[in-house]
């Protein structure tokens, strides 16, 4: 019994680290923002552990420099949130569904990244792998803020710089395999990169809605187009 | 200071509810089977979305450092299928066109 749950929980966090290696230098960065838009280093470790969205903590704090209304922040988040809906749902599924009790602290750690490394494992999950995995990210996030607020650039500029590309690279090295794989998995992919690269050029709607339109509006097509039998894109 | 716990609250809820919504609503077993086939495409359109485009501007103003992590993620992700592995080389090929090129 032990023995399962230590091997959950080291798979969980090997699984993770590339989310953490990605999150961390982000998590600097918005430590260091926050600190130069004069919020408080308490503030600022409440936004990441609390909040923990990174796209949504960074436009708040820019927001909140241009004194912006709280309420229109809020709405803002809520529209740049509205996908994590979507990844729970495709989630909800392949988790063996633990206590009841114990749900909210899986959904809470669900990210873009963590979802893209929970979602492509084609395996049901177990409920300690899940939470490691949100956990480790969640931990790597969290401290790295208050790092960054604390301690400032404490990576030399180009390592810095470098690491930004870590989280696409995860991205992509989750993607390609499965796409290797799938006709339908590249189909889908570069509809959805596709419309999204379109809406943020044509401007044609609210910034905040690209990613999830482009998201349900690929899958869309794909229920439309791709053939029915089981298992398609998971082989 | 000024405190903006009440935005950070009002941010917690509205990023919360999306997440956890779902996990109470779908059950395993009412699912309908195209429900399920849109929500098995989900995973492949969300990464194909996260990547493009924003990938051509993950690190602003080094594009050969971009390109050149992207090559090597794509390279080492298809012929080694460890993620991992492509995400610190990606970091290192990336980080060695800034310093050098």
């Amino acid at each position: 019994m032990n023995k399962y749950y230590n091997g959950e929980v080291l798979s969980g966090f090997k699984d993770a680290l590339p989310i953490a290696i990605g999150y961390i230098p982000i998590a600097l960065a918005f430590g260091i923002i926050s600190k130069a838009n004069q919020i408080s280093l308490w503030d600022c470790f409440l936004f990441s552990l609390f909040v923990f969205a990174g796209a949504s903590q960074f436009m708040a704090v820019n927001l909140i420099a241009a004194t912006v209304p709280a309420f229109q922040i809020i709405l803002t988040t809520a529209v740049m949130n509205l996908r994590h809906f979507l990844m729970s749902a495709s989630l909800a599924d392949i988790i063996k569904s633990p206590r009841k009790k114990l749900i909210p602290l899986v959904a809470f750690g669900i990210t873009d990244e963590t979802f893209s490394v929970l979602a492509t494992k084609n395996k049901e999950l177990s409920f300690f792998y899940t939470l490691t995995v949100n956990t480790t990210a969640y931990f790597s996030w969290v401290l790295g803020s208050v790092a960054g607020y604390l301690l400032g650039s404490v990576l030399p500029e180009a390592i810095q710089s470098s690491m930004q590309i870590a989280l696409y690279a995860m991205f992509i090295a989750i993607l390609v395999p499965s796409m290797k794989k799938s006709k339908e998995v590249i189909f889908l992919a570069l509809l959805s990169g596709g419309i999204h690269a379109f809406l943020n050029i044509s401007h044609l709607i609210p910034e905040d809605w690209n990613l999830i339109l482009s998201i349900t509006l690929a899958a869309l097509i794909g229920l439309m187009i791709l053939p029915k039998e089981e298992g398609g894109v998971n082989p | 200071m000024k405190s903006y716990f009440f935005i950070i609250l009002g941010m917690a809820v509205v990023t919360f509810i999306p997440r956890l919504l779902p996990f109470i609503f779908i059950s395993k077993k009412e699912i309908h089977p195209t429900l399920k086939r849109f929500l098995n495409y989900i995973p492949y359109a969300t990464l194909g979305a996260l990547i493009l485009p924003g990938v051509f501007n993950a690190i602003p103003n080094q594009p050969k450092a971009v390109w050149a992590g992207i090559v090597t993620a794509v390279f080492l992700s298809w012929w080694k299928g460890n993620i991992i592995l492509s995400v610190l080389a990606s970091v290192g090929i990336s980080f060695l066109m800034i310093q050098y090129f």
